[in-house]
């Protein structure tokens, strides 16, 4: 009844008749139908056609040099004397300052470590009220009107990126709403990168890195072939931390 | 039917009149800094939680920061300054929000997180 002879085609012969057609109907290398702009309007929402990714070339990141953290704090409000009662470690930390030391050579290497934006976020994955969330272009974030404050997510981080915050705070930067009981951590300064074309601006850490003169941080579209970050990615090796553990990172290291 | 209308008048009427000559303390609201707000103020009072609300999903989610229904621009308009010229924290009954809430005893969460007053560095340049 029905014709046999197209459904007798194996799965292997139409997945392989499938690729050819794809890749048919694709364009010439190096060209796209749709160029990725590097910013939206600020009433346009997010899309998945960007990815927010950064890389750290940790060659010159200077040992002792903290203008990164120094740079997140203040801009996001962070450690301004509300946590009063907070030891050192329990106080909010976005970025810190890692510094490695391969014991066989004596190598060092100092590099800036925080939230790595992963494509998987396990934090994400064991937050029970869905308050930790990954947004569309791939900055993860957390929800905090609907974070409970459990902290699974600080424990399912292998970066140990995330910090809690244990007291009540009185000095917020009106762009960056942070309160006791909620977990938080690197937002990759949603508030500069939302802004309009014409105002958009890297995110605090990378403009500082750049202000001391070191050139460490890139920041930009992972998805856009032609920006910086995806050219330096796409010339010389780098280098994903954990990178057994297949979370696709957005923050990628070069030199370690 | 006749009967019930004019029992529903006199009723306003008693009712109205009750009111004025009662003098029930009204909550002192101070005016906001612009001509006008980005809605009628009978709808603000009535709606402005659910405006905010759906602005800060948007925002959140979906990273759109436009003015109109913004909790910072909220702020930034409604800033009440005490004495010294520095703007009040929710925390003074003068705030814009307290002098209402306070008045209706309705907590308000927001500034357990968000500023109650403008930022610092953010004073003088571009909400």
């Amino acid at each position: 009844m029905t014709d046999t002879t197209s459904i007798k085609m194996s799965r292997r012969k139409f997945l392989g008749v499938g690729a050819v057609t794809a890749a048919g109907a694709g364009i010439a290398p190096g060209v796209s139908l749709i160029s990725i702009a590097e910013a939206k309007p600020v009433d346009q929402a997010i899309s998945s056609d960007q990815r927010w990714g950064m890389l750290i070339d940790t060659n010159k990141c200077a040992k002792g040099c903290s203008a990164c953290v120094d740079a997140c704090n203040t801009e996001n409000g962070l450690n301004n004397g509300d946590e009063l009662n907070s030891r050192p470690e329990q106080k909010a930390q976005w970025i810190r300052k890692v510094d490695l030391k391969d014991k066989a050579t004596g190598h060092e290497v100092s590099l800036p470590l925080m939230c790595q934006h992963c494509e998987n976020p396990p934090c994400v994955d064991v937050c029970p009220t869905g308050a930790s969330f990954k947004r569309e272009d791939g900055v993860v974030l957390v929800d905090k009107h609907i974070c409970i404050g459990c902290r699974y997510c600080m424990m399912a981080c292998p970066y140990k990126a995330r910090s809690f915050i244990h007291e009540e705070l009185t000095h917020q930067m009106e762009y960056a709403p942070r309160g006791k009981g909620t977990v938080e951590s690197c937002t990759l300064c949603v508030h500069r990168i939302d802004e309009d074309i014409n105002e958009k601006r890297d995110p605090a850490c990378v403009e500082a890195c750049n202000g001391e003169g070191h050139k460490a941080m890139y920041f930009g579209d992972l998805k856009d072939a032609n920006s910086e970050v995806s050219q330096q990615l796409k010339n010389h090796s780098s280098k994903a931390i954990r990178a057994d553990l297949n979370l696709n990172p957005g923050v990628r290291y070069r030199g370690i | 039917m006749k009967y019930l209308q004019i029992m529903l008048v006199m009723l306003s009427m008693l009712l109205t009149n009750s009111i004025v000559t009662a003098e029930v303390p009204q909550p002192n609201i101070p005016k906001g800094n612009a001509e006008k707000c980005v809605l009628p103020t009978a709808e603000m009072r009535v709606n402005h939680m659910e405006k905010i609300l759906h602005q800060r999903d948007k925002t959140m989610y979906k990273g759109v920061r436009t003015e109109q229904f913004s909790f910072k621009q909220c702020i930034n308009c409604h800033t009440v300054k005490d004495e010294q010229g520095q703007a009040v924290t929710f925390k003074d009954e003068r705030h814009f929000c307290s002098s209402c809430h306070t008045y209706a005893a309705v907590t308000i969460d927001c500034f357990e997180c968000h500023a109650s007053t403008p930022s610092k560095s953010m004073a003088g340049s571009k909400p």
